[in-house]
């Protein structure tokens, strides 16, 4: 017990739950957008590994940090705009396109990896974002400006979507299509759109690990993130306040599991520890589901004139 | 742009589809080959004779084919009935765990049974591993509407946890130097080679057999109906009087049972232990092998053997010329995209507008 208070008494340890939560709030806003307008984007895991190979080889390559963030985004809007072809254009399974385009992007990386660096065994690395250590701000100043860029996109994400004729524009498509179109909005548009938007966030929440939390780029090491922000959103009820507040506790307890597996004393094997994220995932999602307020037009596809 | 339904597609058309995919893939895929500084001609004629090449070839690529058609027809039958199971890899996993805890457990804590009683006990339990690890997510959907893709990708997660947990404690040989390697199966509860001198077995015969087995149901008989009809539309279907929940059910014992025996027969048939590396994404490539096969149990054979041959010539290629086998991945998943994009084709009419 005493050592749960040391561990909730040390700034390391929160300092390590904003760390973790960074690329899970990044990834989350990003399927949250997508499914706001009803459309579910399983390329996350693939181009979140997608946005860390691409942002790093940049970077790597000499280009500035946040050019390599650029080139994450970029990288993330290719596979968005497949996923908009695929599932807006062509109308084809939401779940099987996501699930292409996560292996797709994920061999291609790791091809593109094995083609850059043939010969290494130790990952080379790049000197990665340093922490804002002008902020006059505990724990926060620990953090490089990418953390920054994922809080502050909380309210901006929240208040283009509840605020401005836009995101009343996206809302609608997700939970009408039909009406939308009646009011002169274009779904495909705005779902591809969407789409984009939010996949290059995925692709930033990639480059977070590679450019942030660690300076090289190494096999699985997504490892997951991506599925989980999946569970996120749902946890989140598709409100990126929520969103938010799911990342941080689900971090909350990652740190936790890291800290108390280092503190010697672990009484069960490490692995149950390392359980607890994706354990914690599916209890959030049986808890949340009754009173889940899906987009109703969420995975159904829409064909002008066919209803 | 906008899709209009075709009246009807030409059985051509259909099989056609595929095979003009993959064609397409392999074209675009020559660009990677070129980024790797190798001449594609030459790397693709590797590829190929590498995966079909010779009896030893084919030998390497069926022996990879087995769990590859089970997993295969796992995503089959989920997916007849629009039941996303994307948890065969830790389907397998629990297969290979349970076969190996009935059939390797002997001394003290095991069974004293004969190889011919025993044999079947193994395989069973590994069915019933897989099935019940899927009865889970299938009810969590069904009861309260939570999608079983998610649950099913952290489920995966999870059991590899389980399993490298296992493997470290309880089921740990101490005989394997350290390794994280389970105990090994009883002798006589392997599975016959195929082929002497080679690494085929009979597992084979159990796929191919499972394939036809799959087929019949869906074909022959009213829970084979039921299915199809809960896959085409669950409510239509309700509404005929077809028991939807509880062919959800079946569906999902049905699908994690075939994941749960393609780990038993990777067990038996090749590595008579479990490790953490015994399957290099067989649940995730199975997916695939069904979207390839269009969700034809039989076509699922010939996809499986496909992918078997480009993952195995893969290696084969990859040594003599450099380029990453990574491209094996690359091929398989871009397949995926184009054959649906061809399968559309050959049902709609795409009118630019």
């Amino acid at each position: 017990m005493t050592d749960l208070l040391d561990i909730l008494a040390n700034p390391a340890f929160w300092v390590a739950v904003l760390r973790i939560a960074t690329p899970l709030i990044l990834g989350t806003l990003g399927v949250l957008l997508c499914e706001r307008t009803g459309v579910l984007n399983l390329g996350i895991e693939g181009i979140m590994v997608a946005g860390a190979f691409t942002g790093w080889l940049a970077v790597y390559a000499g280009a500035p940090l946040w050019a390599g963030v650029g080139v994450a985004a970029l990288t993330g809007m290719m596979f968005g705009l497949l996923h908009a072809f695929l599932t807006v254009g062509l109308a084809l399974s939401q779940h099987v396109s996501g699930l292409g385009i996560t292996l797709l992007a994920t061999a291609l990386s790791y091809f593109g990896y094995r083609v850059s660096f043939p010969k290494v065994n130790t990952p080379p690395t790049i000197v990665p974002f340093a922490p804002m250590e002008w902020l006059p701000v505990p724990i926060l100043n620990a953090q490089t400006s990418l953390t920054l860029f994922a809080l502050l996109l909380v309210p901006a994400i929240a208040w283009v979507l509840y605020r401005t004729p836009l995101g009343l524009a996206l809302r609608m498509v997700g939970e009408n299509p039909q009406a939308a179109e009646s009011q002169g909005v274009s779904v495909a548009a705005t779902r591809t759109g969407a789409i984009v938007a939010g996949s290059a966030l995925m692709g930033v929440a990639g480059s977070f690990l590679t450019l942030s939390a660690f300076n090289a780029f190494f096999f699985n090491m997504v490892n997951g993130r991506g599925w989980i922000c999946v569970a996120l959103v749902v946890f989140a009820s598709w409100r990126p306040g929520k969103a938010l507040l799911g990342a941080l506790l689900f971090a909350f307890f990652d740190a936790l599991q890291l800290r108390l597996q280092q503190s010697g004393d672990a009484v069960l094997p490490y692995q149950i520890y390392l359980m607890l994220p994706y354990l914690l995932s599916i209890l959030a999602l049986v808890l949340v589901a009754r009173k889940a307020s899906y987009p109703q037009a969420l995975m159904k596809p829409y064909r002008k004139g066919e209803r | 742009m906008r899709l209009e339904r075709r009246h009807q597609s030409s059985r051509a058309a259909l099989v056609l589809a595929p095979v003009g995919a993959v064609a397409f893939t392999m074209a675009v895929s020559a660009l990677l080959v070129l980024w790797a500084g190798a001449p594609v001609g030459r790397t693709y004629a590797l590829l190929l004779q590498g995966g079909f090449g010779s009896v030893f070839a084919w030998s390497e690529t069926l022996t990879r084919a087995i769990p590859l058609i089970l997993t295969g027809l796992a995503a089959t039958v989920a997916f007849k009935a629009r039941l996303f199971n994307i948890g065969a890899e830790g389907q397998l996993f629990a297969g290979a765990l349970a076969a190996v805890a009935v059939g390797g457990m002997h001394g003290g804590t095991g069974f004293e049974l004969a190889p011919w009683v025993l044999f079947p006990l193994m395989m069973l339990a590994a069915a019933v591993a897989g099935a019940l690890l899927l009865l889970g997510p299938a009810l969590m959907k069904n009861r309260l509407g939570v999608d079983e893709v998610v649950t099913t990708l952290l489920i995966n997660f999870i059991v590899l946890l389980g399993v490298s947990a296992l493997l470290d404690g309880p089921m740990k040989d101490p005989a394997a130097m350290g390794w994280p390697q389970s105990v090994a199966l009883q002798p006589g509860l392997e599975l016959g080679k195929l082929i002497a001198q080679t690494r085929v077995h009979t597992g084979l015969v159990w796929a191919v057999s499972l394939a036809v087995i799959v087929w019949a149901i869906f074909k022959y008989t009213v829970p084979g109906f039921d299915i199809r009809a809960v896959g085409a539309n669950a409510r239509a279907a309700a509404f005929a009087g077809v028991p939807v929940t509880r062919t959800v059910v079946w569906v999902a014992l049905l699908s994690g049972a075939l994941a749960g025996l393609a780990g038993a027969i990777e067990v038996a048939g090749r590595t008579s232990y479990v490790t953490l590396d015994m399957s290099p994404g067989y649940g995730y490539t199975g997916i695939v092998i069904a979207m390839l096969a269009g969700l034809h149990p039989l076509g699922v054979i010939a996809a499986g053997v496909f992918v078997a041959g480009v993952l195995v010539g893969a290696d084969t290629m990859s040594r003599a010329v450099g380029v990453p086998t990574y491209i094996a991945d690359v091929i398989v998943a871009a397949s995926l995209i184009a054959v649906l994009v061809a399968t559309l084709l050959t049902q709609y009419r795409v009118r630019m507008k």
